[in-house]
């Protein structure tokens, strides 16, 4: 700004004092607009995930510059940029894991790519990724629960028995086989998709999901009793209360 | 103002076509090759530039970042990196000597677009239509910052061109024609140089990153000026020729200094007498002193300036 715009009559000092009222309310305008569809295009659509060690959704849209470095660093086709025409904040990285999951770099090289930390460095191990969850949900298409034995998701689980388990109950149809049931255990699980691409059904039984659609959360008061219990030495945590006769099924009870 | 002149006509006449278009060719190569350089990674396997204008690395090491953009993210509550730190203080350093709207004119790849409207414009002899004061790009800085601190997003990252039309171009990626085309239509049909001189807060982040930067565009020989007006015409900062042009007699010193110049150099292709040339802001000591070896002018523009000087 040189000082030739200074103003020096009264009627140019008018004028400059228009101008800039002028700006700012051109410019305010234009933020509301732009606040308005900031707001609108901060959910993420479920499908989406991000990338091993991102901040949490909330940080990683303050944090990610939308370089898109991670994305050229990601030897797989697995990490994409979000243009404008997509459910995600154009610019950010994501993958769908269900067209290509993230195939789980011992070197993390997205991560080291990301100039901003939105990635966090701290993610040494890509074992500690929480990408999301790998969640069962459907159970009446899931071959494994029909009581065949698929598995496939199982056994492509690169953290094969830890994140993903095959529970043995009783097929109580038939009366006489075992179902293997998959079971996704959350505190190992890192989200890389994996299982959710390898389903082998139209519609996968089992998808990755955003940590916070899938998990619940306990009450915070909340203490489960055979805890405490293990944690005392076997005792109960409130001696001597009073066991109550167990209610059985089709005894009454009800009103 | 006449209709009857077209800019560049006189020009062209007495330079020559590529004389009076020198700058235009050498601002579209660089344009071109900064979209060119970033998709080596991809397209030759060797990133000499990778990742987009809001970060980016040359080679692999040097990291580079746009400050608008790493402000965003400081605003909105993120400390980042040390790499993108760096990155943008790099990125200061080169615009804060270069000329921080030569980002502008030489890098940014919408500027393709608001050139193309702005000829347009002028050829169709429309209206200018919207005229914001240009000091609206700076509040739009303002706002993009205390936007980013409220809703904690980089909020202009959403409907930044610039970025989007790069990435786009790079990653090829979704709707980049759609942004070009809306910052087109925007600067033919709704407000004339409305874009880029009155609201992209990008360009006004350069503009301040530049206040002292040493290229400058210079007007030596602004005594042989015969009054046609074509580099106004054609300034996308028009503001910034006449104080200096018409400054001898108030001693200003023949140096366009407002950082809102963008160094893109149609002021010295369109003038048919050599007026203008691309040098630094050093002022010679001796103020009679007119003679050549007064002004430091890279890349051989010197010459052609005192070519014709009486
Ligand atoms: S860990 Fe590997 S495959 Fe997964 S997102 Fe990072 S770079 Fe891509
Ligand atoms: S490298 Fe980091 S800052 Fe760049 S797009 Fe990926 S997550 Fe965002
Ligand atoms: S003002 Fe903005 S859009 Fe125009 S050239 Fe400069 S950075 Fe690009």
């Amino acid at each position: 700004m040189s000082t030739d715009r200074r103003p020096r009559s009264a009627a140019s000092r008018r004028r400059f004092l228009g101008d800039v009222a002028r700006g700012a309310g051109a410019a305010v305008l234009l933020g509301a607009g732009l606040g308005l569809h900031a707001r609108r295009s901060a959910a993420l659509a479920p499908t989406a995930l991000r990338p091993p060690g991102a901040l949490a959704e909330e940080a990683f849209q303050a944090a990610c510059l939308r370089c898109g470095l991670c994305v050229r660093d990601c030897p797989y086709p697995t990490l994409r940029l979000a243009g404008l025409d997509e459910d995600v904040t154009p610019g950010t990285p994501y993958f769908v894991a269900r067209s290509a999951p993230c195939e789980m770099c011992d070197d993390l090289p997205c991560v080291a790519a990301c100039p901003s930390g939105a990635l966090s460095p701290s993610l040494t191990d890509v074992n500690d990724a929480r990408m999301g969850v790998a969640v069962l949900v459907d159970q009446e298409t899931c071959l494994n629960f029909l009581g065949l034995r698929c598995d496939v998701c199982h056994r492509v689980c690169p953290l094969i028995d830890e994140a993903i388990t095959l529970e043995r109950t009783h097929n109580t149809r038939t009366g006489k086989h075992a179902r293997f049931l998959p079971t996704v255990h959350a505190d190992a699980c890192t989200g890389c998709g994996k299982c959710e691409q390898a389903c082998v059904l139209e519609e996968a039984a089992i998808k990755v999901l955003p940590r916070s659609l899938a998990k619940g959360e306990l009450g915070r008061h909340y203490r489960l009793g055979w805890e405490e219990k293990a944690r005392n030495q076997g005792e109960a945590l409130v001696p001597g209360i009073m066991d109550l006769p167990d209610r059985m099924p089709g005894s009454g009870g009800g009103s | 103002m006449s209709r009857a002149r077209v800019p560049g006509v006189e020009a062209t006449a007495t330079k020559g076509w590529l004389r009076a278009h020198r700058f235009l060719v050498l601002r579209r190569l660089s344009q071109l090759l900064v979209v060119a350089l970033f998709m080596t990674a991809p397209l030759l396997g060797v990133a000499v530039l990778d990742g987009s204008l809001a970060a980016s690395r040359i080679l692999g090491v040097v990291p580079l970042s746009d400050p608008l953009v790493l402000a965003q993210t400081l605003a909105a509550g993120h400390w980042p990196a040390s790499t993108a730190l760096v990155g943008a203080a790099i990125v200061l350093g080169f615009y804060a000597l270069l000329g921080g709207r030569a980002y502008c004119a030489w890098v940014c790849p919408v500027n393709v677009a608001t050139d193309a409207a702005a000829w347009l414009h002028a050829r169709l002899g429309l209206p200018p239509g919207w005229q914001p004061p240009r000091a609206t790009r700076r509040w739009l800085v303002v706002v993009a910052l205390v936007l980013s601190a409220l809703t904690g997003t980089v909020v202009w990252e959403l409907v930044n061109p610039v970025t989007l039309v790069h990435r786009g171009l790079v990653f090829g990626i979704g709707l980049t024609w759609a942004v070009v085309a809306a910052v087109f239509l925007f600067d033919l049909l709704v407000s004339r140089h409305g874009w880029c001189g009155r609201l992209c807060p990008v360009g006004a982040t350069y503009a301040a990153v530049g206040q002292r930067a040493l290229v400058r565009i210079r007007a030596d020989a602004r005594a042989a000026c015969d009054d046609c007006l074509d580099c106004v015409a054609v300034c996308p900062e028009p503001q910034v020729i006449m104080p200096v042009l018409k400054g001898e007699a108030r001693g200003v010193p023949p140096v366009i200094v407002d950082a809102d110049c963008t160094a893109c150099g149609r002021c010295v292709d369109v003038c048919a007498k050599h007026v203008f040339h691309l040098g630094t802001r050093l002022v010679p000591r001796a103020p009679a002193d007119r003679t050549r070896a007064a002004n430091t002018v890279p890349r051989g523009t010197h010459r052609d300036a005192g070519g014709i000087r009486p």
